[in-house]
């Protein structure tokens, strides 16, 4: 990808991703830390679309910020005597250390691989495709996500259905 | 376009457009400015038409509405009150944007600013005329659910931040209301994308006007069920329960005044045309009109059935009541739903026969027309019968107490109704 | 300076990161489930990055969106889990009155 457009757009895409995934860290409220974090889910979203993953790019914007992200909202809103603060604990400094060292290796690994690409371009529309390698191939784990999407709603329902009111 | 395709055939508006970008080519400069300028020549128009159609039908809705209610409506300001609006909007320019003490700042900045994202970024699918979308993209049904999807944060956000018990109730019942109508789009929408085979929205017309029907005309129900949702998702009456005036001062927007409160009006009707565009450009041919966009221009005809497609929305609005929030739940999730699984299921099957069989489109789209139509009908009439939704719930739920207070208590003739919830 | 498969990686490395931080140290639950939402972005960027730069010249289109499919299916995993994780939290906040995983500590007695 050498065309200015997409150099451009990358590093703007990043700098919103990583910039509002360190905010979400930084900052103390929930809920301004969900507003940010939607923000970052947006930038990855973005990212996708510079590697021509259309049809992911907005699956990600349907589900990360139209149903996870309101999922925390109401998890926050939900649970009002519980404190909205979002401190870390005293595991900090230990996860400063990981966090850092992971970063470290992976890009360091990264760098250090010849990954060997052959440039192929991007693809000219995913959706259509990726529709029948998850009804053809992928036929199997499609269906087992249904049914574990089934068994998560249901399990979700029980958990959160106070008990004895039941009306019938 | 078969002949004069030049900048003055107003048929096409993008040929000037082209035109015009042609002669920015020949200048010289880099490459990348035609596409800029080509953008920003569409965004400048969309908005500049959602100004004018929005102070437009400020107007007309009051004035139709009125004449629903018995009464005049605005008359004192230009004749015919026909300048009300422009009045309206220097009164919310010029009135002070008030934030409350306890509010939180950033947020309660943000709810507005955000809330007009989904409605705007909407009209960069929707195809105008014949190629005139900023940007037909290939997943453009999705990108439309996706977008809209955004406006639940927008409202949330807005109510969070104004500090407000009935802001905060008005933003709870918004996403409720919008998470259960988001599916029933989605499904409504799946049966359309099922026929045309597409999702690039410019597809989905050009399969409208290549085999001279209009999708409605195949999926009616998928028809009806979407401009149910999109009143939702629009927060209109009857199911503006998120901003009841009666209920909730008025629901999430509460603390917002002034221009913030414009905003939020603003924004209301944007997503109004955003919503008729997509109804218009899935359900009833898009720009294509049987062969009639040969001689008036596409966006024309465009133009007059989004228009249409509002009015039936200020409509319903003069008509119906607004319903109660458990009423317009279980609707979605016991009602439309089920209907919506039903009707997916017979238009896959539809397709498959059709795309088995080989047959010519002639013989079989007024079978699966009708087939649909008849379905419709039927499901709607059954699933309603035998399901308990086709009498209304006549008296409130705790009737008991209206005994009590010695008021007098009618018991539905025929013994036990039973409402929507199922309750006796 | 072009863009290339490098840098879609250690951007994915540094998203990952962050969210690791977060499951490990946050205090809140919501904060924890975060942090896992944004490593699983990080992850599924950089299948994204590779099924755009592949690394053999004969792959057919369909195999190289195995990797879109993939991330087709972390994000249905993740929205179960949020689902699920949420729900959890609305149950401990219920016996509790807090989802602060440092407070969680009914086993160490």
């Amino acid at each position: 990808m050498e065309d200015t457009g997409s150099i451009v757009a990358f590093w703007l895409l990043a700098a919103l991703t990583l910039g509002s995934a360190l905010a979400v860290v930084l900052i103390r409220d929930l809920i301004r830390a969900v507003v940010l974090l939607i923000t970052s889910f947006l930038g990855v979203a973005g990212l996708y679309i510079t590697l021509s993953a259309d049809f992911v790019a907005v699956v990600q914007v349907l589900i990360y910020v139209g149903a996870i992200s309101v999922l925390m909202l109401f998890a926050i809103m939900l649970t009002p005597r519980a404190g909205r603060n979002n401190a870390e604990t005293f595991f900090r400094i230990p996860g400063i250390l990981l966090a850092g060292l992971m970063a470290f290796t992976i890009s360091l690994v990264s760098l250090d691989t010849d990954w060997a690409v052959v440039e192929r371009g991007g693809f000219e529309e995913t959706a259509s495709a990726i529709g029948e390698a998850l009804l053809d191939k992928y036929v199997l784990p499609f269906e087992l996500a249904a049914v574990l999407l089934l068994v998560a709603m249901l399990g979700a329902i029980l958990l959160v259905h106070p008990e004895g009111t039941d009306e019938e | 376009m078969p002949f004069l395709a030049k900048w003055y055939d107003l048929r096409d508006l993008g040929n000037a457009v082209g035109a015009f970008l042609d002669w920015i080519r020949d200048l010289g400069g880099p490459d990348w400015i035609p596409y800029v300028v080509s953008g920003l020549i569409g965004i400048v128009a969309i908005l500049l038409w959602l100004l004018v159609s929005q102070l437009a039908f400020i107007w007309i809705e009051r004035r139709v509405i009125g004449r629903m209610q018995a009464r005049i409506g605005p008359n004192r300001v230009g004749p015919w009150g026909l300048l009300q609006p422009i009045a309206d909007a220097l009164k919310l320019l010029l009135k002070e944007a008030i934030t409350n003490r306890y509010a939180d700042k950033p947020l309660f900045w943000l709810g507005p600013v955000l809330i007009f994202i989904p409605a705007l970024v909407v009209f960069a699918v929707i195809p105008f005329g014949e190629g005139m979308s900023l940007a037909d993209l290939n997943v453009g049904v999705l990108f439309v659910i996706a977008i809209t999807s955004i406006n639940s944060i927008a409202i949330f956000i807005s109510g969070w931040a104004s500090n407000n018990k009935f802001a905060l109730l008005g933003s709870m019942r918004a996403i409720a209301m919008l998470i259960s109508y988001e599916l029933v789009q989605a499904f409504a929408l799946l049966g359309v994308v099922i026929f045309a085979g597409s999702m690039r929205l410019g597809d989905i017309v050009a399969w409208q006007s290549e085999f001279n029907t209009w999708m409605f005309l195949l999926q009616p129900l998928a028809l009806v069920a979407f401009l149910i949702a999109s009143a939702v998702e629009i927060n209109r009456s009857p199911m503006d329960i998120s901003e009841a005036e009666s209920e909730i001062v008025a629901g999430y927007h509460t603390e917002y005044s002034g221009i913030k409160f414009g905003f939020f009006y603003a924004a209301e009707y944007f997503a109004g045309f955003a919503v008729s565009a997509i109804v218009v450009t899935l359900f009833l041919g898009g720009w294509t009109a049987f062969g009639l966009e040969r001689w008036v221009p596409g966006w024309l005809i465009f133009l007059s059935k989004l228009y249409l497609v509002f009015f039936l929305f200020i409509w319903t609005r003069g008509t119906l009541p607004r319903l109660r929030i458990d009423q317009l739940m279980a609707f979605s999730w016991k009602f439309l739903l089920e209907l919506l699984f039903i009707h997916i299921l017979v238009v896959g099957a539809e397709v498959l026969i059709w795309h088995e069989g080989d047959y010519p489109a002639v013989v079989v789209l007024p079978i699966f027309a009708v087939i649909n139509w008849t379905l419709a009908v039927a499901l709607v009439v059954g699933w309603a019968t035998f399901m308990g939704h086709l009498r209304p719930e006549r008296r409130a739920k705790r009737a008991v107490l209206t005994q009590e207070l010695g008021a007098t208590y009618f018991r539905p003739a025929g013994g036990h109704g039973t409402g929507p919830m199922g309750e006796a | 300076m072009a863009i290339e498969l490098e840098h879609y990686l250690i951007l994915g490395a540094l998203l990952f990161s962050i969210g690791l931080y977060m499951a490990l140290a946050k205090r809140n639950f919501v904060g924890v489930l975060m942090g896992i939402e944004m490593m699983f972005n990080a992850v599924n960027l950089t299948f994204i990055a590779f099924s755009r730069f592949p690394r053999f010249a004969d792959m057919t289109d369909a195999e190289r969106l195995s990797g879109h499919v993939f991330v087709i299916f972390v994000i249905t995993v993740a929205a179960a889990e949020a689902a699920v994780a949420l729900a959890l939290a609305m149950l401990v906040y219920r016996n509790r009155e807090t989802i602060d995983v440092d407070r969680m500590d009914l086993l160490k007695w």
